[in-house]
């Protein structure tokens, strides 16, 4: 019987289910009760096509919000080269590869199913790394892609959405909506109350599940990117490159990637300034710790 | 990887392909028509991996190798962070160095290294003189030709000719940009 050397991390697996399934459950319950009012209803459709533009346009928008150019073959033929491997082991279909020029050391993939996806790398990552390291990154990017998680985390944040568009928006439509023709009517207003409040409960609780969501497939995204390549050290050392130089950045640079921070390879915003439990990545030290198992299935020997 | 894989975060890579290597003296007898000649050289090409076991894989399929009578095994390594073991018989039998290919595959994935497999190999001689080789893609099940032409150009009219020719034999690849070229690979430099 031949041996596998994957180890499913099987803890991984349950949070994220966990976490899915918790998200789940409360759009269900937020679902139910949102369709109780017009507002609610009105809420819906709305976040639904805004959640459904940015999944359906997330590749272009991300390369757009970057400023990354695509690049083709001839104009970047180490950095193809490298993807073409990387896509024959995994055997997915090819992104679309861009280069963002600017110094920050970064490197992010989006798109909402493998056929219509992107890879960024940053002129800053290429230089700073060297080859077999630019390949971990790369494969933890491309695993991004062949996880689906921009689909994933679009559908997840889509109920945060919604709950903060009505807790945002909802004193202005509020009246519009509710006990509007019949001055004796009293129902409309303790409605909306109902409304607004649990909108902010489930705004909160899907922040912290959404989060947590995001570290897990961080996480994921290492172990698929390490067996991959069958080099969790290279990918190691790039973390470790990456996160040192990201804090010495001055602040005005992180700023402005601050939308894109989710997909990307190591936080933009630095740790110290957000609360773990708020964080999109997992911290450093766990990722390390992982990667460092993943070496250690891959070196047993008999 | 499988929809439900990608949402749960199973993180395994594609596994490969091993069987379909048995249709290839097939596809040989009918570029063999076409005036091609089989060198009897073919490769196997994997992902270095970290750490000392799959050197160790490598040694023990190198050994099943050396035990089988007239065939050579060799070992050398890509600028790109893969092993190449280059098995040669000398009798040109193609169904035996299919055979010593598919033993050199079931070794490694026996200890786990399936899914570091990425090609193989079977080397040929054109009607003209230069190298030609049949590319198998084990993450695809998928066989297409591989023509250089000097330096790093490819002759992309004869490989369209051999797709046609052994497109009967053994099951082609149909994207066409999957033949990625392995420029330097051992026998086809």
């Amino acid at each position: 019987m031949a041996r596998s050397r994957f180890r499913g991390d099987r803890g991984l697996t349950l949070r994220m289910g966990g976490v899915g399934f918790g998200l789940g459950a409360l759009y269900v319950i937020f679902g139910v009760i949102l369709t109780q009012t017009a507002l609610g209803a009105f809420g819906i459709v709305i976040v639904l096509a805004i959640a459904w533009g940015q999944w359906y346009f997330s590749d272009s928008l991300a390369l757009k919000s970057m400023n990354a150019k695509v690049v083709e073959p001839h104009q970047a033929p180490e950095l193809h080269a490298m993807i073409d491997r990387l896509c024959a082991l995994a055997d997915m279909p090819k992104p679309r590869v861009a280069v963002a020029v600017t110094d920050l050391p970064n490197a992010f993939a989006t798109g909402r199913t493998p056929n219509h996806s992107a890879v960024c790398v940053t002129t800053g990552i290429m230089q700073r790394l060297d080859a077999d390291e630019l390949e971990g990154v790369l494969a933890h990017e491309l695993s991004h892609v062949a996880n689906r998680d921009v689909t994933v985390m679009t559908v997840a944040s889509s109920l945060g959405l919604l709950a903060g568009f009505i807790t945002r928006y909802g004193m202005y439509f509020g009246g519009m909506f509710s006990g509007g023709r019949d001055r004796n009517n009293n129902n409309g207003g303790p409605a909306f109350i109902v409304v607004f409040l649990v909108s902010l409960l489930v705004y909160a609780v899907s922040f912290v599940l959404i989060r947590g969501l995001s570290r897990y497939r961080e996480l994921s995204a290492d172990r698929s990117g390490a067996y991959l390549t069958g080099r969790p050290s290279k990918l190691s050392s790039a973390l470790v490159k990456i996160s040192g130089d990201m804090a010495r950045i001055p602040n005005k640079d992180l700023r402005d990637s601050q939308a894109m921070s989710a997909f990307f390879f190591a936080p933009a915003i630095s740790r110290e300034s957000i609360g773990a439990l708020f964080s999109t990545h997992p911290p450093l030290q766990q990722r390390l710790d992982n990667l460092a198992k993943v070496s250690a299935e891959l070196s047993e020997q008999g | 990887m499988g929809f439900l894989d990608g949402i749960l975060g199973r993180s395994k890579p594609p596994e490969a392909d091993l069987d379909v290597l048995f249709s290839v003296p097939q596809a040989v007898i009918s570029m063999q028509l076409e005036g091609f000649t089989p060198t009897g050289s073919g490769s196997v090409c994997f992902r270095d991996v970290e750490g000392q076991a799959d050197d160790v894989a490598m040694a023990d399929a190198e050994k099943i190798i050396a035990s089988s009578p007239g065939s050579t095994v060799t070992r050398s390594d890509d600028r790109f962070g893969f092993h190449w073991l280059t098995v040669t018989r000398a009798d040109a039998d193609v169904s035996g160095l299919v055979t010593d290919l598919h033993a050199v595959n079931s070794s490694l994935a026996d200890t786990g290294f399936g899914t570091a497999l990425l090609c193989s190999t079977v080397v040929f001689t054109t009607p003209a003189g230069t190298p030609f080789g049949l590319v198998y893609l084990y993450k695809r099940g998928t066989f297409y030709p591989f023509a250089p032409d000097g330096g790093e150009r490819r002759d992309n009219a004869l490989e369209l000719q051999v797709r046609g020719v052994i497109a009967s034999d053994v099951p082609v690849e149909s994207d066409l940009t999957k033949w990625l070229a392995i420029w330097g690979a051992p026998g086809l430099g």
